[in-house]
């Protein structure tokens, strides 16, 4: 009974059924992978296609959001370097050392949030004011690091990036925890409904009384606190961070994201999509170079395969129509 | 209505034509004449057929089924630009039209008249100017298409029919997006191609322009030919009886309240500096209110702000005694007070989400728990709001975009009765809903009145004013002018006011000023 009223209310659009619509593309690439190269379809070969995943999953959930509203991040690379470069000072200052993690985050959340304001209040578009902070971040992150790299080989969240829980690394279970939480936020909660909203009808979602500021606030907010957790997961992976991280990041979320059947339209999608995604292209990345093609070709090969991919999703949902 | 002088020559008839469409039968055995110089009226409920059936005339559909014949010659309309070769044009709804090039250029759209390659803009202006005298059009072929009015758009598409030498020219609800006044230009306009011998296909929702206009009325249903009236054959009443299978009397049915808290919700002295000027009114609990006015009179503008939706210069609420503030629709909602917005697709309803949010939008926080979604309660709401309405959809799961238009409309009224308002303000809430749920809203909002609320319906359609309010307030110019009340609400009266035949009534004189 229970399962059944389930099916009958459910979202359209990020639910199970969306994510599968992309997964028979993954499951086809390891496949060939698998038969074109042994050490491929290895468990030590797989959890590092994770580890190399994970902090694009997380940045490309928190970019899940944005785009659900119809809108656009384009500054999260540049956030992650700015927090990851961050997160080095304040591990090299004794008075900080406890506020490792913490600082990063919050500087992430806030930076997202300026983004979000500029976004709701302003009414700048988001593409113009995501460019604006992707460009000024990238500098600050210079700036901070002085313009070098910064390197602690103490550093007190390295844990994070180099232990494992069991045989997981930490990097992958984080990751698998945001798609977790947000995904619940999603679908759970009534700020996710209200994302959808936003989404799908802006005019509609005002005169229904929805805030529609708040929820962009919001979804940047998360976007850049996201984008802080992958600063954090970048420095202490690296045990140094510099202005130079996180370059092009933030076309690999976007990426991620259309893969995963979010449309750039809005209202449409969701975060287990958009996990589909992120492991399409960490495969492709992991098996192409284990058969030792150049990387030259690799970029022509995805971006090939991201075109492709949409597209058989893009018939695969108006036949359904 | 018709012309002796039309002699009845068939140019364009259907025999047994019949469309499947996956899951439905479009189109069955409907044969159809079209006579030369006349206009002929197509009409029918939502789903009736009528589109599949204009889209086939032009060649857009394929039937799988029977024949089309062409001055009783068997023709192949295989695509649009076949039909329009044989002189055969669609006027669609949404206008054909690119903005940013002249109206020549689309008038040629498709095809364009070339020379070894080379496109002749002269000769193609030449020509579009032309047709457009004969149109009588106000602007030149010159102009960028873009600058134009709805109204003008259109007789670019007509002008393009004329150039392409058309014989028949089908208009699929020509005056849904016009003022009185271009819908009165656009008759003229249609009579005159009439008198030059061309046949008009005319759909449409609007009865009163089909008596207006049509010399015979063709009426299909559940996508069968079920009748054509002609000359004194063609009345409301029949046509209605036809389109659905019952009579008018009943269409406006509805329960009316006999008890009514007078002064419940009172606005006075609503200003926005612009197009909505000193009103004041006052509407009592359990009150059908009806708003008539013309096309741009403010009543759109003066309900948004009502609800919060737009800022206001000056003005003040008051429900059930006491002052309200509002600024914003959720304090508006939170008062009682809920908005059906004229436009359901673009500023209503959720269209890639599923019924079921759709509805439940307006109270999923106040169900919540902590800001989660209290699913059981919820599906609970949707499924009561589903009966009661009688929303027909395949489950609740199904998303608004899929709906008609009358379960779509139904789906914002669900929403906006889950907040159990005190006051709903209903813009057009029949707009492009066919026939039978137009009636079966109606009724829901007679049921609404009778819960002691104060409902105030706005429509353009004087005939629904006319048969559902209790009392009418009439706009001009973004003021009131006038209230009517019982034996005083009629048609005439409405419109008199309404354009400025009859002056404002005193009460509202002294308060405007005019």
């Amino acid at each position: 009974m229970e399962s059944t009223t389930k099916k009958k209310t459910g979202r359209k659009g990020g639910g199970l059924f969306q994510s599968l619509g992309i997964l028979p593309v993954l499951v086809l690439i390891c496949a060939l992978f698998a038969v074109m190269n042994h050490n491929f379809l290895t468990s030590n070969n797989l959890m590092n296609i994770l580890r190399q995943a994970s902090i694009n999953i997380v940045i490309a959930a928190g970019m899940t959001l944005v785009i659900l509203t119809a809108g656009i991040d384009l500054s999260v690379g540049s956030i992650l370097a700015s927090t990851a470069v961050l997160s080095l000072l304040s591990s090299l200052d004794a008075h900080l050392q406890w506020a490792t993690i913490l600082v990063p985050l919050v500087a992430g959340l806030g930076m997202g949030v300026i983004n979000g304001i500029l976004i709701a209040y302003v009414r700048l578009p988001p593409f113009i004011v995501t460019m604006g902070s992707m460009t000024a971040l990238r500098g600050a992150a210079y700036l901070f690091a002085n313009g070098t790299t910064v390197i602690n080989n103490n550093l007190n969240f390295a844990w994070i990036g180099n232990n494992y829980l069991g045989p997981v690394p930490w990097l992958v279970i984080i990751a698998f925890v945001v798609i977790l939480v947000l995904w619940f936020l999603l679908r759970k909660t009534v700020l996710g409904v209200r994302i959808y909203a936003v989404g799908g009808n802006e005019q509609a979602a005002r005169l229904t009384g929805i805030k529609v500021g708040f929820v962009l606030i919001f979804v940047y907010g998360i976007s850049g606190l996201m984008s802080g957790l992958g600063g954090v997961m970048t420095a202490s992976r690296l045990y140094s961070a510099s202005g130079l991280l996180g370059n092009g990041y933030e076309l690999d979320a976007i990426a991620s994201v259309v893969l995963g059947g979010t449309s750039l339209v809005g209202g449409i999608g969701g975060v287990p999509g958009t996990l589909i995604g992120a492991l399409i292209m960490a495969v492709l990345n992991n098996g192409l170079t284990l058969m030792n093609i150049s990387y030259f070709w690799q970029l022509v090969i995805k971006g090939l395969v991201i075109i492709i991919a949409v597209t058989i999703d893009k018939f695969r949902t108006t036949s359904k129509r | 209505m018709s012309d002796p002088k039309v002699s009845p020559r068939v140019i364009l008839s259907t025999r047994g034509v019949s469309k499947r469409f996956p899951g439905v039968q479009a189109l069955s055995d409907v044969s159809l004449d079209v006579r030369k110089g006349e206009i002929h009226a197509v009409m029918g409920e939502n789903g009736a057929g009528k589109s599949t059936l204009m889209k086939i005339l032009a060649g857009v559909y394929i039937p799988d089924d029977g024949q089309i014949f062409l001055d009783d010659r068997v023709v192949r309309l295989e695509n649009p630009l076949k039909a329009l070769q044989l002189g055969i044009s669609l006027i669609n709804q949404e206008l054909n039209i690119a903005g940013n090039i002249s109206v020549a250029e689309n008038v040629f759209m498709g095809s364009e008249l070339g020379r070894f390659g080379l496109a002749r803009r002269a000769e193609m202006r030449r020509r579009t100017r032309e047709v457009l005298d004969l149109l009588g059009a106000p602007f030149a072929a010159e102009t960028r298409a873009g600058l134009l009015s709805i109204a003008e758009k259109q007789q670019i598409e007509i002008a393009r029919a004329l150039v392409h030498n058309s014989r028949v020219i089908i208009m699929d609800e020509p005056t849904a997006a016009l003022s009185e006044n271009e819908t009165e230009k656009l008759f003229t306009l249609v009579d005159s191609l009439r008198s030059q011998g061309i046949a008009i296909v005319y759909i449409s929702h609007r009865i009163n322009e089909i008596l207006k206009i049509a010399d015979r009325v063709s009426v299909l249903r559940d996508g069968r030919y079920i009748g054509t009236l002609e000359g004194s054959e063609i009345e409301s009443e029949a046509i209605v009886r036809m389109m659905v299978g019952r009579t008018l009397t009943d269409f406006y049915q509805h329960r009316v309240s006999t008890e009514k808290t007078e002064g419940f919700f009172r606005v006075e002295d609503f200003s926005d500096g612009k197009k909505v000027r000193n009103v004041s009114f006052s509407a009592a609990a359990g009150e059908i209110l009806g708003i008539a006015g013309l096309v741009g009179s403010g009543r759109t503008e003066f309900a948004r702000m009502v609800f919060g939706a737009d800022r206001r210069l000056r003005g003040e609420v008051y429900l059930d005694g006491r002052k309200i503030s509002i600024n914003s629709p959720k304090d508006a909602i939170r008062h009682g007070i809920g908005y059906v917005p004229e436009d359901r697709k673009s500023q209503g309803l959720f269209l890639e989400m599923s019924s079921h949010d759709n509805i439940t939008m307006n109270v999923i926080g106040t169900t919540s728990r902590a800001g989660l979604i209290a699913g059981r309660r919820n599906n609970a709401i949707t499924s009561q709001a589903i009966e009661q309405l009688n929303i027909r959809l395949a489950s609740p799961r199904t998303r608004a975009v899929s709906l008609s238009g009358g379960n779509q409309q139904k789906l914002l009224l669900a929403r906006w009765l889950q907040i159990a308002p005190k006051v709903l303000i209903l813009d057009e809430p029949t707009r492009g809903v066919d026939v039978g749920a137009k009636s079966e809203i109606y009724k829901l909002i007679g049921e609404i009145a009778m819960r002691k609320v104060a409902v105030i319906f706005i429509s353009s359609e004087l005939p629904e004013v006319v048969g559902i309010a209790q009392r009418v307030l009439v706009m001009r110019e973004g003021a009131l002018v006038a209230d009517l009340k019982g034996e005083n609400i009629d048609q005439e009266t409405i419109i008199a006011y309404a354009t400025g035949v009859r002056e404002a009534q005193a009460a509202f004189a002294a308060k405007t000023g005019r």
